[in-house]
């Protein structure tokens, strides 16, 4: 598949269940997640009880969400009157390619070939990446994480530490391997201390900092009123991207704006608690147009839909769209915790991408994209979790309806068979009855000889679990007998 | 106050027991409990799989079947979140899930149980995420006479079930329930107790594979129990 067939970047690998196969056969990543997961949901659990308006935030956070979706043209339409009078240019593109179109012909007209990056995961899913290197353009991630990601050939699995499933010896072996291709090797007696690992890092982008005069950013969110746009992050990078070069160029979603500049202060609360599990993020970068004689002398900022408006008209689905990004549900979700980021075959994973990414790619246009919503147990974890009440579980149902309507018609798959001979027994208190007499003898049948390993689609079931042997009487039986009506 | 049973479909064909020891517990306690035989399914199973239209279809019948009821009595936490959140009709409202109905409604904790063993306890998601009944399973076994209480390591991480999840994600859901039988067996208890038996058939199914020696029982046949 080509990389203009599909919004979002990656789908086209195999669907979740064939994904997640591969992942489940990696011990070390599990072992890895499984540390990771666990101890950050423990530390995230110990801030957010620290305050005891977590709760009023959480809906503060939310309901503010919701007025952005309701009235999103106005805010965007403030935003950009707000960027454009403190000096910024303001561009709009529609979907990746015309996005990717912009910053492209931004950063040749600056007559530059290289540019450094701060986290965007906006210019992931738009694949920025690849574009700007099919057109000589070299673009250096400045995140650690995401320059270990980057230099690994590697795709991100976590919103927010996108190396979690790398261990410290894997990332020393690719800083020896890769640093010396792109710029300042790492040094020949590299060990895997983090303290080493991050100056090693360090050395590496410091040289690409003082000498890049482009960057580009993502944004997490901008506010309307002012025209202030923000970054927060925790290594400091992010500043040096922000503050260094002559030219910033920073691609936002069209959700992340703001109603106003105070609102920020329900989210700075919200953002760090849930995902670093820090009570303040240890980098907030504002900035506001351009400031002459300090800081890049030109900022465009471009507004991105791919496939936001189209997930903004269904009201039940919409609210994936009030995501912050802050990762607390990946870290809370036993699948994810198995299974890992990149078994979800986008940049967002775990719950928030399993509802996220087929609203944005399209219901019915993709087999994994369609797969998405069903990885899931639904146990709920994830919507206690989000900082701005995302009920997950219930889109998740939502979209599953979607991927199933999409699909009828057409010769039915064995389950649609299996729910509508299902729906038709069900269908009458006689009917189940009399299934349930043909049920119990069958089912003592095959559980003859206590192995109980079933043929076909059961197998699904038996390869590790027996089944319950049908009672000889149900309990409905049991009742009429009594004689208790 | 008038009680029906909604003992759930897949209850009443593969665990009727737990029906028979919610119907000892409540007549244990003096209460007249009836059973609509008009009842089949709540349609949880083909809402949660995506088949909404057939899921409806079963609505208007559940709500017919047990109109007319004071509490409508059940002993899966599953099957009583998904009416209580998703049935838009007047019976709604009046569905408890077991241990809800005897701790909030009956306000008691100790039905008089006697059960001179160790346990260990599960919390299923849609109990604990979905209908919030917090700790009151723990307390109803709390009360039973002669009962160890062991605590169940990561008892609040999902055991992998999920309904159809189990068939259609089959690898990852072994992997969740490999996790949680381990721990089901740090605790060195014979018995693991949950209140519901949809999550019970799965951990259950996997406990008897490995022929763990570690039997599921419902949370209603504790307390069924006695001397
Ligand atoms: S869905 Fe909620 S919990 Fe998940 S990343 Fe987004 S804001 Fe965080």
């Amino acid at each position: 598949m080509s990389r203009d067939e599909v919004n979002v970047v990656w789908l086209g690998s195999p669907t979740f269940p064939k994904a997640a196969h591969d992942a489940l056969q990696d011990d070390q990543l599990r072992r890895n997640l499984k540390h990771a997961t666990t101890t950050i949901r423990d530390k995230r659990l110990r801030a957010v009880a620290e305050l005891d308006d977590w709760e009023t935030l959480r809906l503060a956070g939310s309901q503010i969400k919701d007025r952005v979706m309701r009235h999103l043209d106005t805010y965007l339409l403030q935003l950009e009157a707000s960027v454009t009078a403190a000096g910024g240019v303001v561009h709009w593109a529609e979907d990746a390619r015309e996005a990717k179109q912009i910053v492209s012909d931004l950063v040749r007209a600056m007559g530059a070939t290289e540019v450094v990056k701060i986290k965007s995961m906006a210019t992931q899913e738009i694949g920025l990446n690849e574009e700007l290197d099919d057109d000589g353009i070299e673009a250096t991630e400045t995140d650690l994480a995401e320059l270990i990601v980057q230099l690994n050939h590697d795709r991100p699995s976590h919103i927010l530490v996108p190396a979690i499933h790398r261990n410290r010896s894997e990332i020393r072996d690719i800083f020896r391997r890769e640093m010396g291709k792109h710029g300042v090797p790492a040094p020949d007696d590299l060990t895997d201390e983090p303290r080493a690992l991050a100056e090693a890092a360090r050395v590496h982008l410091r040289e690409k900092f003082l000498r890049a005069k482009v960057a580009i950013s993502g944004a997490n969110f901008a506010c309307a009123d002012t025209g202030t746009v923000g970054v927060v992050e925790s290594e400091g990078n992010g500043r040096m991207c922000l503050t260094l070069p002559e030219t910033l160029i920073t691609v936002m979603g069209i959700e992340k704006v703001l109603p106003s500049f105070s609102d920020l202060e329900v989210f700075l609360q919200l953002l760090p608690r849930s995902s670093t599990a820090e009570r303040m993020n240890p980098y907030t970068s504002l900035w506001t147009g351009v400031t002459p004689g300090d800081g890049p002398q030109e900022f465009h900022l471009i507004l991105l839909d791919n496939g936001r408006t189209k997930t903004l008209a269904d009201t039940a689905g919409r609210s994936a769209l009030h995501c912050i990004r802050c990762s607390a549900c990946l870290n809370v979700c036993p699948v994810y915790e198995r299974t890992g980021g990149r078994s979800y075959g986008s940049v967002y994973p775990g719950p928030i991408g399993a509802v996220l990414t087929p609203q944005l790619v399209g219901i019915g246009t993709s087999d994994h994209a369609d797969s998405l919503p069903f990885a899931s147990t639904l146990c709920g974890a994830c919507y206690d979790a989000c900082p701005v009440r995302i009920d997950i579980p219930e889109m998740l149902v939502h979209l599953r309806a979607k991927v199933v309507d999409a699909h009828r018609g057409g010769l039915p798959k064995p389950e649609a068979l299996a729910m509508k001979g299902a729906r038709m027994v069900f269908g009458s208190p006689r009917r189940l009855a009399w299934a349930e007499r043909l049920g119990a003898i069958g089912g003592r049948v095959a559980g003859i000889g206590g192995g109980r390993w079933l043929p076909g689609p059961a197998k699904k079931w038996t390869g590790a679990r027996d089944v319950p042997v049908p009672a000889r009487e149900s309990f409905r039986a049991w009742w009429r007998k009594a004689g208790r009506r | 106050m008038r009680i029906a049973l909604f003992i759930a479909c897949y209850n009443d064909v593969l665990f009727p027991d737990t029906g028979k020891a919610v119907t000892a517990v409540l007549e244990r306690l003096g209460h007249t409990v009836e059973f609509p035989m008009a009842q089949t399914c709540c349609g949880q199973m083909h809402y949660n799989t995506g088949y909404r239209r057939e899921a409806d279809s079963l609505v208007g019948a559940f709500n017919d079947a047990f109109r007319g009821y004071d509490a409508i009595v059940t002993p899966s936490g599953s099957c009583g979140g998904h009416v209580r959140h998703h049935h838009k009709t007047e019976t709604a409202p009046n569905v408890y899930e077991f241990s809800e109905f005897l701790v909030d409604v009956l306000d008691v904790t100790d039905v008089g149980a006697y059960y001179p063993h160790r346990v260990t306890y599960h919390p299923t998601c849609h109990s604990l995420r979905l209908l919030r009944v917090g700790d009151k399973p723990l307390r109803l076994l709390r009360a039973v006479e002669g009962i160890e209480l062991v605590e169940l390591p990561e008892a609040e991480s999902c055991c992998g079930f999920g309904g159809t999840f189990a068939m259609k994600n089959s690898e990852t859901s072994v992997a969740m329930l490999q996790d949680k039988m381990d721990n089901v067996r740090k605790t060195g208890a014979p018995t693991l107790c949950a209140s519901d038996n949809s999550c019970l058939m799965h951990i259950g199914g996997g406990l008897s594979r490995i022929k763990s020696g570690v039997r599921t029982l419902h949370l209603a046949e504790i307390l069924a129990a006695t001397r």
